[in-house]
């Protein structure tokens, strides 16, 4: 992505989505060359053009000036990582829920909801055809994964990381104090956080600007809220899938948080002229 | 007395015998059934929060050594445990193993129709003898209920410290291993329960039977999931474990570890008919070291109203509702004609890992997924045609070389076995004049 640093440099790509981009397009590649863990490349098609005519009415019919491609690509690749089915109808439909959700549930000029986490919980919901694998990526391509976040996290100087590490934090504090209830070894609560599918929940879902609150105590306050919901449908409910279900359990907060604890709306590009503020954070 | 903890005790069987009719090639496999050693085979029905587990084992100890201290998810009570019949689980074990098959050249000279060929034979399966002997009394811990189903007596205990279970264990003269404790404790605090099952001698000879049946138990839980973890601390090394899952909705994987498809429909040698225990067992053992001994190998996927090739007919719907299968219709007379019989709603899912404490540190975690792709594990043989041929038929014997030199490479890749060996194994057809192949020597450097 970044191979020059003239490139690099360039004002255009002080757009972090850029880096996720970079960084979501080789998990794509390593998955389904490496891991051939179930990504059908017709899903990852329908998806990707499906998210681009969604992005692309839902520009025109809000009035918006110009058509930016870029977030709806992450959303893709996101929704192509995690959604696994076998109907392609159902992978054009996540990627519609995405991409449309952003532009129908708004309050206060935020969309509500992150667009994959959405669609992912709306498929599960209205189909059993559809399902997320989060065991499929084995202990070896945990490590490339969590360096490749790592690495992203630094390349992007991110601002707007709080959220994931307050996630991260408590996520980790809840299964060691677990073990350590339980008297369990803690190579127990070290497997249960290698897990890729929480780690791309972790930087790449519960991290959008867009939708976490915009001060910075209330995204610390939002990640632990995630993290104790998921916590506890993964180990007191049982049930599978906790982050992804806890992120839009934990989604209607935001608006309630935003109201108290004041702070800036987030732009992906500031206007030009400014370079001190052009990264904001992350994502 | 001493007696063993064991989680669950089976007998295994990997491949079986038979040749069936099939146009995905003709079914020849035959592998040995004691190809794995302290392997344990569990039927998990699951729909719902309602799951019915059949635990079958292999154990092979002194007769009275036996005793199993089975952890359940949930508190159960009497009435929901019973006594299953071997042959289903050996059933399942031969409809969904991985399988042989095998397809003849044609004459290369003459337009030639396939002819098929079908023969089923079931494997004959070892079996262990094993009694038990009846408990002490309790201290510290409340049996809930004790009561003698089949050939077992039962008790169900209602323990909530650890260290008084563990106490009565010991007082009851039970082999406890070192570090069960703080398992059990662990168990204990996730709300899952414990129940013990001895043979009944008596029982056993008036029943006639010379070994162990499978356990089984219906509990109600959320939890999907299978407790491996007091298994794996008196196993001397890894153990085999097979899971078959019978589902509404399609394939069953683990959430907490990588479930992996083990290679299918590879082309391989001739000689592999003969040898097709030895190349699954090495195929497996390199498959799971590939995968860093961390992986769960899917076997069969499959909609249990059919299957092509057959490695035994699928169930009838009286035996899977005696495995547990609750939702299937009643009225059904148990008969099973595989292309006629309309679907049954239940699809089989096999899983197979070779585990312990280091590798697998965490009780396996189940999730049902949307899945209904069928998928087997499947090995082709060709083999070439011998007849005599009324033309020149250079061509075809230079493809049937150059296929052998794949077979022999692709057996290689998938078992680890020495590409000069198994070249050697081959045999040529009339008339072929073998190609030396060399293998470079900084290839046998390493080897």
């Amino acid at each position: 992505m970044c191979m020059g640093t003239t490139t690099c440099h360039a004002p255009r790509f002080r757009d972090p989505r850029f880096y996720q981009v970079a960084v979501l397009g080789l998990l794509l590649c390593y998955g389904i060359v490496a891991l051939d863990f179930g990504i059908r490349w017709q899903n990852a098609l329908a998806i990707l053009a499906a998210a681009q005519f969604t992005q692309f009415l839902g520009t025109r019919a809000a009035g918006l000036s110009r058509f930016d491609p870029l977030s709806a690509l992450i959303t893709s690749m996101s929704l192509t990582l995690l959604l696994r089915t076998d109907v392609i109808a159902l992978a054009t439909l996540a990627a519609v829920i995405a991409i449309g959700s952003k532009f129908l549930i708004r309050i206060r000029g935020k969309h509500v909801f992150n667009p994959a986490n959405a669609a992912l919980v709306s498929l599960m919901l209205i189909s059993d055809k559809a399902w997320v694998s989060s065991g499929q990526w084995g202990s070896a391509a945990i490590g490339a994964l969590a360096l490749a976040c790592l690495g992203f996290m630094v390349l992007t100087r991110a601002k707007r990381s709080e959220t994931t590490i307050a996630f991260a934090t408590t996520y980790a504090v809840l299964l060691v104090g677990r073990a350590l209830w339980l008297e369990d070894p803690l190579t127990i609560p070290l497997h249960q956080m290698q897990n890729g599918a929480l780690l791309i929940f972790a930087f790449f879902m519960i991290s959008d600007p867009k939708t976490s609150p915009d001060a910075r105590g209330g995204r610390l306050l939002f990640g632990a809220l995630v993290a104790s919901i998921a916590y506890t449908i993964q180990f007191i409910f049982y049930e599978p899938n906790g982050p992804i279900l806890a992120l839009i359990m934990s989604a209607p907060f935001v608006p309630l948080i935003d109201a108290v604890l004041q702070g800036q709306l987030y732009r992906w590009k500031q206007p030009a002229g400014n370079p001190a503020t052009q990264i904001k954070g992350v994502f | 007395m001493r007696m063993l903890i064991t989680v669950a005790v089976v007998v295994l069987t990997v491949a079986i015998t038979t040749t069936a009719q099939a146009f995905c090639g003709f079914y020849v496999a035959r592998a040995d059934t004691s190809l794995f050693n302290r392997a344990s085979q569990v039927v998990l029905v699951r729909d719902a929060d309602r799951t019915v587990i059949t635990m079958a084992n292999d154990f092979r100890g002194a007769v009275e050594d036996f005793a199993v201290v089975i952890p359940v998810p949930t508190f159960i009570e009497r009435g929901q445990i019973n006594v299953a019949d071997r042959a289903l689980v050996e059933h399942l074990d031969a409809y969904t193993a991985p399988r042989l098959v095998e397809y003849h050249d044609p004459d290369p000279c003459a337009r030639y129709e396939l002819r098929k060929n079908s023969q089923m034979s079931d494997a004959a399966l070892p079996s262990s003898v094993q009694e038990g002997d009846l408990a002490g009394r309790s201290q510290g811990v409340t049996i809930e209920a004790s009561y003698t189903v089949g050939e077992y007596d039962i008790l169900i205990l209602s323990a909530s410290e650890s260290d008084g279970l563990i106490e009565w264990l010991k007082e009851n003269n039970y082999n406890i291993p070192k570090g069960a404790e703080r398992v059990v404790g662990s168990y204990l605090k996730q709300d899952m329960r414990f129940f013990v099952a001895k043979v009944n001698l008596a029982e056993q000879s008036k029943l006639g039977y010379s070994y162990l049946r499978p356990l089984q138990v219906a509990y109600e839980s959320n939890k999907f999931m299978l407790p491996i973890r007091l298994g794996t601390l008196n196993a001397n090394g890894k153990q085999e474990l097979y899971v078959y899952a019978l589902t509404r909705t399609g394939r069953v994987e683990t959430t907490n570890y990588r479930t992996v498809k083990l290679p299918s429909d590879t082309e391989v040698p001739e000689f592999v008919q003969a040898e097709f225990a030895e190349f699954y067992r090495d195929m497996f053992a390199r498959q799971t070291i590939q995968e860093n001994e961390r992986a769960v190998f899917l076997e069969y996927a499959w909609d249990m109203a059919w299957c092509d090739p057959c490695a035994a007919d699928p169930m009838s719907q009286d035996e899977l509702r005696r495995l547990g299968v609750f939702w299937t219709a009643d009225d059904s007379n148990g008969r099973f004609a595989p292309s006629q019989s309309p679907a049954q709603n239940v699809f089989v899912t096999r899983l197979h890992l070779r585990y312990d404490r280091e590798h697998f540190p965490e009780d396996l975690m189940f999730q049902e997924t949307g899945d209904r792709q069928n998928y087997q594990g499947r090995y082709i043989i060709r083999h070439p045609y011998k007849g005599t041929t009324s033309c020149d038929a250079s061509q075809y014997k230079t493809s049937v070389r150059d296929r052998q030199e794949r077979e022999a490479q692709a057996l290689a890749n998938l078992t680890g076995w020495n590409i000069d060996e198994i070249r050697s194994k081959i045999p040529r057809i009339d008339g072929i004049t073998p190609e030396p192949v060399v293998t470079p020597w900084w290839k046998r450097i390493w080897q």
